[in-house]
């Protein structure tokens, strides 16, 4: 794919990009509630019924249908949606890995803010190209404001 | 559902899975939607191609959770997942098995839990590691 | 938003305010998810071409909703839809996606239509109008028809 852009708005954007590091910041709101944890679990085919039968999940003792760790991995809590906006000069993007921890247990009907910065900016040359790797921080809290779990994640932008 | 794994049950070098997972364009779709992630290259075959890839992709997102089931599955009820990692190195084909293992590297007491530290990663059908990664569970003592 | 539609502003023949829009691969998919339909048919290449389509196709609910949308926006807050049906007659092919969000040129559907009858039922002041959406090529892939109360000016 060719770039859109031209190398002057390139090198802008690249510029704009480095004084982004550790200033962008997003913060975002995610009332979690039974039929997201169940669409997930479906999704990702996790018959556990801890994520889908109320019940099931009230008798071992929590108060309602568990919402799984790895439900964090997702855009929405750990990624693009919750990130904040960055110049990125170049056309490819690509997620790099994450890093996830999971500090206090999360049940369907919490309701979990995301607070997300841009920590740091790598920048290597590469065989095609420029590369660049964002690393972005995310600190998850619940409606007690206890912090419930902290993502990390890098996302990679070629030239 | 498989009985409570206790920590005095655990050994280094134990594995863990193997966990099979099919993503098909339908279960790629599902998680778009569940996880709000949109991005064509998962679903259209004429954008994924022009990318130069050879076929829409399986998100990293959704192997990370396919790892992050992996280790649930494994930790049990009792178990508790604390941390995961995971590095998108290898694409992986929609329509191809993506299959999730793991292997006990430590365990340790540590702030009075009881750590097993995982090695984990999922192999496509020709047997690569497409997706390294590292998990850690607190799992419950016999008593 | 629009000034409130009141029924003495229409006549037999009054033009619903025209909707359009782009029904892309990405947004197929979003409409799968929204409404639980996994039909591959709507959105994996393979499927639609085994079932004798040249690519994947918007699904006919989807052009329900833009009618739905279509009477909704024009009747406006004060006025209510009491019944809308369509049939699927032609097909039609979303554009593909360029770049992330941002779809290929291509054609645009136009959701139209026009008041067929006005009148009254009980104290209710009702239009029916004939509604369709067409396609890039001006063909009506989509007829249909709708009932909606309007407010009165009194």
């Amino acid at each position: 794919m060719s770039s859109s852009l031209s190398e002057a708005e390139k090198t802008r954007l690249l510029e704009d990009l480095r004084e982004k590091v550790d200033k962008a910041e997003k913060s975002v709101v995610i009332e979690i509630d039974k039929s997201m944890v169940r669409r997930f679990a479906q999704a990702i085919e996790d018959p556990n019924p801890l994520w889908q039968d109320e019940e099931y999940a009230k008798r071992t003792g929590s108060g309602g249908i568990l919402v799984p760790p790895e439900f964090f991995c997702t855009s929405m809590m750990s990624g693009g949606g919750c990130r904040p906006e960055v110049p990125l000069p170049y056309d490819r993007i690509l997620d790099g890995g994450g890093d996830w921890e999971f500090l206090l247990p999360v049940e369907a009907g919490d309701t979990i803010t995301s607070s997300s910065k841009l920590v740091e900016l790598r920048e290597k040359q590469g065989k095609s190209g420029k590369m660049l790797f964002l690393t972005f921080e995310t600190l998850h809290k619940n409606q007690r404001n206890e912090l419930v779990a902290k993502s990390r994640g890098v996302t990679i932008n070629l030239e | 559902m498989t009985s409570q794994l206790f920590f005095e049950n655990v050994v280094v070098g134990m594995e863990i899975g193997p966990l099979v997972k099919h993503p098909t364009s339908r279960q790629l779709v599902k998680w778009a939607g569940a996880s709000e992630d949109f991005y064509e290259i998962h679903y259209d075959k004429d954008f994924a191609l022009s990318t130069g890839l050879p076929a829409p992709i399986v998100h990293g997102r959704l192997k990370a959770a396919f790892l992050g089931q992996l280790m649930t599955d494994w930790a049990g009820e009792k178990g508790v997942v604390r941390k995961l990692s995971c590095t998108y190195r290898g694409m992986d084909l929609v329509g191809e098995d993506v299959i999730c293992k793991g292997r006990v590297t430590q365990k340790y007491f540590a702030d009075g839990a009881n750590c097993i530290e995982c090695e984990i990663w999922t192999e496509n059908q020709k047997g690569e590691r497409t997706t390294p990664g590292s998990a850690i569970v607190v799992l419950p003592s016999r008593g | 938003m629009a000034e409130q539609l009141y029924w003495e502003d229409v006549q037999e023949g009054t033009e619903v305010t025209p909707l359009s829009k782009i029904a892309t691969t990405e947004m197929l998919v979003r409409w799968a998810t929204a409404g639980l339909d996994f039909n591959p048919l709507h959105y994996e290449d393979a499927n639609a071409k085994s079932q004798g389509q040249a690519g994947v196709i918007v699904h006919g609910q989807l052009k329900r909703a833009w009618l739905v949308q279509l009477m909704t926006d024009w009747i406006g807050e004060q006025g209510a839809l009491k019944r809308l049906s369509c049939s699927f007659r032609g097909t039609d092919t979303p554009r593909g996606m360029a770049m992330i969000g941002i779809p290929k040129e291509g054609e645009t559907w136009w959701c139209k239509g026009s008041v067929n009858k006005k009148y009254t039922e009980g104290t209710d002041h009702l239009v029916e109008c004939e509604i369709w959406v067409e396609n890039g090529q001006g063909t009506k892939t989509t007829p249909g028809s709708a009932v909606a109360i309007l407010p009165s000016k009194g």
